[in-house]
């Protein structure tokens, strides 16, 4: 890579070498307190006993991943099955947030495109004014959607108003309006790495296309996408880890039945009636989804890379 | 060249206005069939936009371009049966490099086989057989523009654009290049509508030159029609290098006008059409077409003081004061320095000129 120490023992080496260390320091620092702790603190809860009000006995146990995947009957002495609860779930949470990632990406990448293609003084502008809404609180937002979204809402108001329809659509307590509450929490995650990639992006390539002959369509499959890939790939993996682990959306857009990952976390971990363990055990099987799927990514990123050198 | 050859592009009085800006002020020229064009001129004199309005990139504000008879100004690019050498190359540069050629073939509608068999077959053609398989990062500037020519070439189109191809390339490769170029060009019949800012680049390679200035079409015809006879100061000054004189017409006589400049030195040339008696005009007279001698000769002699020479490679430039009067370049070829005498600083000099060396500029 532009700008690694040269190979050999000179004495400017080794102090360029010294400074570095020293400057890569807070990071390190950083990443150990709030990423390296705080996991090895959940791996560590995930193991030990639960306590009948919250909380932990220090006693290692391995009841929290039993209890997520297997179903010992109710007073625990019948032989192991397969518990789908919780698997049903956390299948739940990934197919949500694929849905939430794949509406964002729809959304998300002919915005991007058309920032990019603004002329340059006026992009910052657009960039700006795609996160204001991001101001707002999380919270806020998604309890605003609800309001939008129900029965008697702008939304239905509108639709009958413009006779499209003649009765409101249930859009609230559904897996779509999770999904729509999803997708509009992380759209800026989305758009921006989307956005960088594009306005990197030559455009005399698409130039190129159509004069060999190709159709938009084909320019867009063959030419712009595979030289974006990279920021596609950046938002949809920004949208779709976040919109996993997510609880606002589900419990205040999905109702009961639409039920994630996040909310059972969020769960254990709330008053008297959680289970610390058994939280901190969804959340190890979470992050290691998450972690599977990230070094697919990298390691056909890697392979992309080799294959382009 | 005969005027009833077929025409490759006509384009009939081509405007493009950005807003208010007119970066093409009412082109119509002719370009023929198997025919080596050159658009040439400085910077934003609108060379590149009327060739990107050839390829369908710029849409043509007003008036209309034919291929072959056709209209095609309402044609989006990937309808138009030309192809295009970006100045950038414009490689893709995820693809191998025989995808890259046989990309367009396949657009065509050629199944994949036949256009790879083609795309091959092409960059023989360019002398890269072995790098197909490579992408077109692992190659050097002067390969990628190759591929760019080749994958360019391979759909076989009716015209090909070449938009300064050779501006990022060094100049030995440049030069190797523009030979290459001219070669292609011979063997597969392609009319080529050829960009650049380089005249010397022009001269060497074109058939004929358009040479644009502001928008407008200065003055078109053959590179050495250019070089010889140019029109107005812009095509004498940006072609070459030249002396330009203020000039005075005393008399037209015959075809013949004789001129005075100033400290009543005399010169006659061919009259030009568009220069009446009385008119003060400029007058290009080119370097090399100059020669020295110790005193008058029959030629109508200009007396100088030689103020300095200049050694560059194939020639020796002299720097001429003409006795109250302009100065004056004179380019003595080295080849055949050996019969004539040399002129140092200081020395008294006299300027000769055949009649057709000088040439009257309409403004």
């Amino acid at each position: 890579m532009a700008g690694g120490a040269a190979s050999g023992g000179s004495a400017a080496t080794d102090t360029y070498k010294e400074a570095r260390n020293w400057l890569l320091l807070p990071s390190w620092v950083y990443l150990g307190a709030f990423v390296l702790v705080p996991v090895i603190m959940m791996l560590i809860y995930s193991f030990l006993t639960k306590e009948f009000r919250g909380g932990v006995v220090w006693e290692f146990s391995t009841a929290a991943y039993d209890q997520f995947f297997f179903d010992r009957g109710l007073f625990g002495d019948e032989p192991a099955r397969i518990e789908w609860t919780y698997i049903t779930i956390f299948w739940r949470s990934i197919w949500q947030a694929g849905a939430a990632t794949l509406l964002a990406l729809a959304i998300g990448f002919p915005t991007a495109y058309f920032i990019a293609t603004r002329p340059e003084q006026a992009r910052p502008m657009w960039v700006f004014l795609i996160t204001i809404p991001y101001w707002v609180n999380l919270l806020i937002r998604t309890v605003s959607m609800k309001f939008m979204l129900r029965d008697s809402g702008p939304l239905n108001d509108f639709l009958i108003g413009t006779g499209l329809i003649n009765d409101p659509i249930s859009i609230i307590n559904t897996n779509f309006a999770v999904q729509l509450g999803l997708f509009y929490s992380y759209l800026p995650f989305m758009v921006l790495p989307i956005y960088a990639s594009v306005e990197r992006y030559n455009f005399s390539l698409s130039e190129a296309a159509a004069d060999l002959y190709a159709s938009k369509w084909v320019t867009l499959r063959r030419v712009l996408l595979p030289a974006v890939k990279p920021g596609v790939i950046a938002g949809c993996i920004l949208v779709f880890v976040p919109s996993m682990g997510s609880f606002l959306a589900p419990d205040l857009l999905g109702g009961a039945k639409n039920f994630m990952i996040g909310s059972l976390i969020e769960e254990q971990f709330k008053g008297n009636a959680g289970n610390w363990p058994f939280g901190a055990a969804a959340s190890m099987v979470l992050l290691s989804m998450v972690l599977i799927v990230l070094m697919i990514f990298a390691r056909q990123q890697a392979k992309a890379e080799k294959e382009a050198s | 060249m005969s005027e009833s050859r077929k025409t490759a592009i006509d384009v009939r009085g081509a405007v493009k206005r950005y807003g208010d800006f007119t970066a093409l002020k009412t082109i119509s020229l002719s370009i023929y069939d198997n025919e080596f064009f050159t658009l040439l001129g400085p910077s934003g004199c609108g060379k590149t936009t009327l060739l990107r309005m050839i390829a369908g990139f710029e849409d043509v504000t007003e008036g209309a371009i034919f291929l072959y008879g056709d209209p095609i100004a309402d044609l989006p690019p990937n309808k138009r049966p030309v192809n295009t050498v970006f100045q950038n190359y414009a490689l893709f540069p995820q693809m191998t490099i025989l995808d890259n050629v046989a990309f367009g073939l396949e657009m065509r509608g050629q199944p994949k086989s036949q256009a790879r068999k083609a795309a091959g077959e092409m960059l023989e053609l360019v002398q890269l057989s072995q790098f197909a398989a490579r992408k077109p990062s692992q190659l050097s500037g002067g390969q990628q523009q190759r591929v760019a020519l080749a994958r360019a070439l391979a759909p076989k189109p009716k015209v090909l654009l070449l938009d300064e191809p050779l501006s990022a390339l060094d100049l030995k490769l440049r030069k190797a290049m523009q030979l290459e170029l001219k070669h292609l060009q011979r063997e597969t019949g392609i009319t080529f509508i050829f960009v650049t800012h380089d005249q010397e680049e022009a001269l060497t390679m074109s058939d004929r030159i358009a040479v644009m200035s502001a928008g407008e079409l200065q003055q078109l015809g053959e590179a050495r029609d250019i070089y010889e006879r140019p029109r107005n100061m812009f095509v004498a000054d940006f072609i070459g290098e030249t002396n330009l004189l203020e000039v005075s017409v005393d008399a037209i006589n015959a075809g013949r006008a004789t001129c005075h400049l100033g400290g009543g030195h005399e010169l006659s040339c061919n009259a030009v059409e568009g220069v009446n008696v009385g008119a003060k005009v400029h007058m290009s007279v080119r370097p090399e077409r100059l020669f020295m001698s110790e005193g008058p000769t029959d030629s109508e002699g200009l007396k100088g003081t030689v103020r300095e020479n200049i050694f560059v490679g194939t020639d020796i430039s002299t720097l001429i004061d003409l006795d109250d009067g302009p100065k004056f370049i004179v380019r003595t070829s080295n080849s055949d320095r050996g019969n004539k005498r040399i002129f140092e600083p200081g020395n008294e000099v006299y300027v000769n000129m055949e009649m057709e060396a000088a040439r009257l500029l309409i403004d």
